[in-house]
């Protein structure tokens, strides 16, 4: 028992510590600011976008950036800022899910091929290693050439392709635990195999799991936008940031503000996220801090 | 050494049939006909059941399969192109150079300039050089390969009117595309080569040929840099993978008619073989740039190098 | 012991370098003196973190340059002052006239270049030889060593502890020097090993006929080496003289203390005597003497004062207030 609340007041110093740590790299507290700002303008996207993101106003189309637009409109004269702010909304949700997908799938089977071991380890991991075989971009565009292009499959097939790392994740946490003493101890006691993963394995790979996790919404949000950008993902007029840069590239010779602004959004978060994770790896490891 | 290639070639096998099945099993499953996709929707029942047929789309899946890694294996054959009748291997090799060009003169970029930057921001640890390489890195790093190329070709071929936005026949022509698809990579490589580097210059074997009298510049080159190889060769090898991913943007982008683009349009009009035939390719193309670079480590590291033996 | 001339070789004078770290100052090595004369074998004796390697790296002057600086100090070497030449000058010195053997053999060899390369590197950038005579010279270093030549072509990971230490002995011996700095060289070793490198350090010693220094914190090994020996105590010398002066007779609480320190074979001990109290915070040194609060003779002047140097007999120093006269603690 006491071993417990010991463990456990350990466990809150330890992410205070990561904390203090994470608040004095400035880099990352931007970036976290910037996902913040983000997350923010994704759930009241009603209240703060100035215009309806499919109001069109031909009278107005093309203009660069105004008062009355800060970012111009677009072909149909939509208000572009409002579109990129409705945008927010869906790249982080296509971000989240498709991490969710990878780290559910993606923990489960790399628990299991760590926990069990022997044949099953080994053809969960050659499986994984073919999946990796595939440059992850090449493999989420089959995905999406498969199954269609909609927003459900884009996070699936940015989800797949990132199963591996998680897997592997998982896998080396588990095989550098499970030998120690109090898993031992806890089979010993009769704990079944899945309580000793999610209450002793699962906490310790925490740490690599949240760094990769961060990454992986940067990378998810990346290649769906680069998938609706070539056509394979969202479609207009749906406004996805991706999609509106490949309407804008139509118009590059003339209207640059309709490609500047949307691509500034996705670099704008990939960088916020970029930032968060590393500053993330340097606070939850400070042994690879130099 | 030369044992351990071949066995790694064989090893390229098994590989590529779990590919080719999970690419043939997922556009089997995908939803629409391709013969109707090939005569058109005004086309009678009877000619659509008819090409059925003579593409062999009537038989089970397995079989379709099985076929499939036949003409493979003994003709070196990967079908068709439902829309131009062309064999599909012909259509790759005519895209394949445009390809290759633009992803070996990236990676090229990338190693170029991305280890000499890496190097001297280790050196200098903490220098103005230093904090701005950190900064352009990050940058470099989240900078979406499409978006940069749009930059650049409002900048330098809108604006400036300098350089061409589309082509790749001249070397003029390949500069936009070439860095904007290794900005990404330089970025990668360089921070490796710097938090690699940083980790090889603070070991105790620096301080022992220090101590011989050697100077900085080599010490760092043939001893910090040599050292800090291995894990800066893994990294430009992963990147070759997210390289070819980025050469389908880029290949859109600046209209290069390269596999990348041949893949894009062939899913968009449901022309299977082709994409098929893409995947096949690129992830052959990976697995030889992962075999390369395991058989680079073997040069770069005894330890590698004495289990080869 | 057989060519000590009276001629200096080096002599330290006032030598002080600091560490920084997280903006805190470590004084590691504060007003240090100290000479050696040509062919003499110093053992520098004292605790981790005492300031021995640090005064050895700073002689060469090859101390990590970011965080550490020598804040004062000449260190003259044959007559000339290392820490005003240039970094070309101290380059050519390096290796050939003052060179190192390091603690841990098995970090410090290039991993990925071979012995044989290692040790041409260092015999190449003193001496202009063709290659074929380079590995030659390399080889013959090897045999010197007692390692076959045929192994020139071995990595550092082919080779177990005691033999990598061999190469770099053999490397750090290959250009002639007059004076070598060995920290540590056997505590990485196991036992049976130590005494084979030590025994070989002893003969190569007098066969180069050089000048040693030998950094180490067993007793032991200086009285059987050694000529003279210089106790360090956080950051600085406290007792100095020849190893039969200060064996017989020493005169700091400290130096009694590392002697009582040493298990007895004659004696039935129950448990191995240990200093008591911990080695000092190098940020937050103690005032006056240092090794006051772990003292068993301090009284309150040490609290106050540092203690300066005074000569007990001719060539025997010591840094302490009080007369320990030899009696009261040796048996």
């Amino acid at each position: 028992m006491n071993q417990k609340k010991q463990n456990k007041e350990k466990k809150y110093s330890f992410w205070g510590d990561t904390w203090k740590r994470l608040k004095r790299n400035r880099l990352a507290m931007f970036g976290l600011f910037i996902i913040g700002l983000l997350v923010f303008c994704a759930i009241f996207a009603d209240l703060i976008a100035p215009y309806d993101y499919a109001t069109q106003d031909l009278m107005n189309a093309y203009q660069g950036p105004s008062l009355q637009h800060w970012f111009g409109t677009d072909e149909f004269g939509r208000d572009i800022l409002s579109r990129v702010i409705y945008g927010t909304r869906i790249s982080l949700q296509i971000g989240f899910i498709a991490v969710g997908i990878s780290l559910i799938f993606g923990g489960f089977l790399g628990a299991v091929a760590g926990y069990y071991g022997g044949k099953l380890d080994n053809f969960i991991m050659r499986v994984m290693d073919i999946i990796m075989s595939i440059p992850s971009i090449l493999l989420a565009i089959s995905i999406v050439a498969a199954l269609g292009s909609s927003m459900t499959n884009l996070m699936i097939a940015t989800g797949i392709s990132y199963i591996p790392s998680y897997a592997r994740i998982v896998r080396a946490s588990i095989l550098g635990i499970k030998d120690q003493e109090f898993i031992e101890a806890a089979k010993a006691v009769g704990t079944s195999d899945w309580t000793i993963i999610i209450r002793h394995i699962l906490p310790n790979c925490l740490a690599p799991i949240i760094v990769q996790a961060t990454l992986g919404v940067a990378f998810a949000i990346l290649t769906a936008a680069g998938l609706s950008f070539i056509g394979l993902g969202i479609a207009p007029p749906t406004p996805e940031w991706g999609s509106m840069l490949s309407t804008g590239r139509n118009y590059i010779r003339d209207y640059w503000h309709m490609t500047l602004f949307p691509g500034l959004a996705i670099a704008l978060t990939i960088f916020a996220l970029n930032v968060l994770g590393d500053g993330l790896r340097d606070a939850l490891d400070p042994k690879l801090r130099g | 050494m030369f044992k351990y290639i071949i066995k790694r070639l064989l090893m390229l096998i098994p590989i590529l049939l779990v590919v080719t099945f999970v690419i043939f099993t997922l556009l089997y499953i995908t939803p629409g006909d391709p013969a109707k996709m090939i005569l058109g929707q005004t086309a009678t029942e009877e000619a659509v059941a008819e090409l059925r047929a003579e593409l062999g789309l009537d038989q089970p899946f397995l079989i379709q399969y099985l076929n499939y890694m036949k003409d493979l294996i003994f003709h070196f054959d990967i079908g068709t192109s439902y829309t131009t009748g062309q064999p599909v291997i012909d259509e790759i090799m005519n895209c394949l150079p445009a390809t290759l060009k633009l992803a070996l003169s990236s990676i090229l970029i990338a190693v170029v300039v991305g280890v000499p930057i890496g190097v001297i921001s280790a050196v200098k640890q903490y220098s103005i050089f230093d904090n701005i390489v950190m900064v352009l890195g990050l940058a470099g790093i989240s900078m979406p390969v499409f978006w940069l190329g749009l930059l650049l070709i409002i900048l330098f071929s809108v604006r400036l009117g300098i350089l061409p936005a589309s082509g790749y026949s001249t070397w003029q022509q390949m500069i936009l595309p070439a860095v904007t698809l290794s900005a990404q990579s330089i970025a990668v490589v360089a921070r490796m080569t710097r938090s690699s580097m940083l980790e090889e210059i603070r070991k105790d074997y620096i301080r022992t040929v220090r101590m011989k009298g050697q100077t900085e510049m080599r010490i760092t080159i043939f001893h910090g840099l040599r050292n800090a190889l291995i894990p800066i060769v893994t990294v430009i090898g992963t990147q070759f993978g997210s390289l070819l991913g980025g050469a389908v943007m880029c290949e859109t982008i600046f209209s290069i008619p390269g596999i990348g683009r041949l893949m894009v349009d062939s899913i968009k009009t449901r022309n299977f073989p082709i994409v098929q035939g893409g995947v096949l390719f690129i992830a052959i193309g990976f697995a030889l740039v992962n075999l390369l670079v395991d058989i680079i480590y073997a040069f770069l590291d005894p330890k590698i190098k004495a289990q080869y033996k | 012991m057989e060519h000590t001339s009276n001629e200096k070789l080096l002599d330290i004078r006032d030598l002080s370098v600091e560490y920084h770290s997280n903006g805190k100052i470590v004084k590691a090595v504060s007003n240090l003196n100290l000479s050696l004369k040509k062919g003499e074998t110093l053992g520098f004796v004292g605790e981790t973190g005492a300031g021995k390697t640090t005064t050895a790296l700073s002689i060469l002057r090859i101390l990590p340059e970011l965080p550490s600086r020598i804040t004062s100090g000449e260190i003259w070497f044959n007559g000339e002052n290392l820490l005003l030449k240039s970094k070309k000058e101290m380059q050519q010195i390096r290796g050939k006239e003052i060179s190192m053997i390091f603690q841990d053999p098995m970090t410090s060899l290039d991993p990925v270049a071979t012995v044989g390369k290692q040790i041409e590197e260092m015999i190449g950038l003193h001496e202009k030889l063709p290659k074929k005579e380079l590995r030659e010279k390399a080889a013959q270093m090897l045999e010197q060593v007692g390692i076959k030549r045929e192994r020139i072509d071995d990595y550092p990971h082919q080779f177990s502890g005691g033999m990598k230490q061999r190469v770099v002995i053999a490397m750090a011996l290959s250009c002639n020097p007059n004076l070598l700095i060995a920290d540590e060289p056997t505590t990485a070793l196991n036992v049976t090993i130590q005494a084979q490198v030590l025994e070989l350090m002893k003969n190569l010693k007098r066969q180069y006929q050089m000048s040693m220094i030998m950094i180490t914190h067993d007793l032991g090994i200086v009285a059987e080496i050694c000529d003279s020996v210089a106790i360090m105590y956080a950051g600085n010398i406290v007792e100095y003289g020849t190893v039969e002066r200060v064996y017989e007779n020493f005169c700091h609480p400290y130096t009694e203390a590392l002697f009582d320190s040493i298990p007895s074979l004659d004696e039935d001990q129950e448990e191995l005597k240990v200093i008591a109290g911990l080695t000092p915070d190098p940020t937050n040194l103690p005032s006056g003497c240092p090794f006051h609060p772990r003292c068993p003779y301090a009284g309150p002047e040490c609290a106050q004062q540092a203690p300066e140097v005074r000569e007990t007999e001719p060539g025997h120093i010591v840094r302490c207030h009080k007369d320990l006269k030899g009696g009261s603690g040796n048996e």
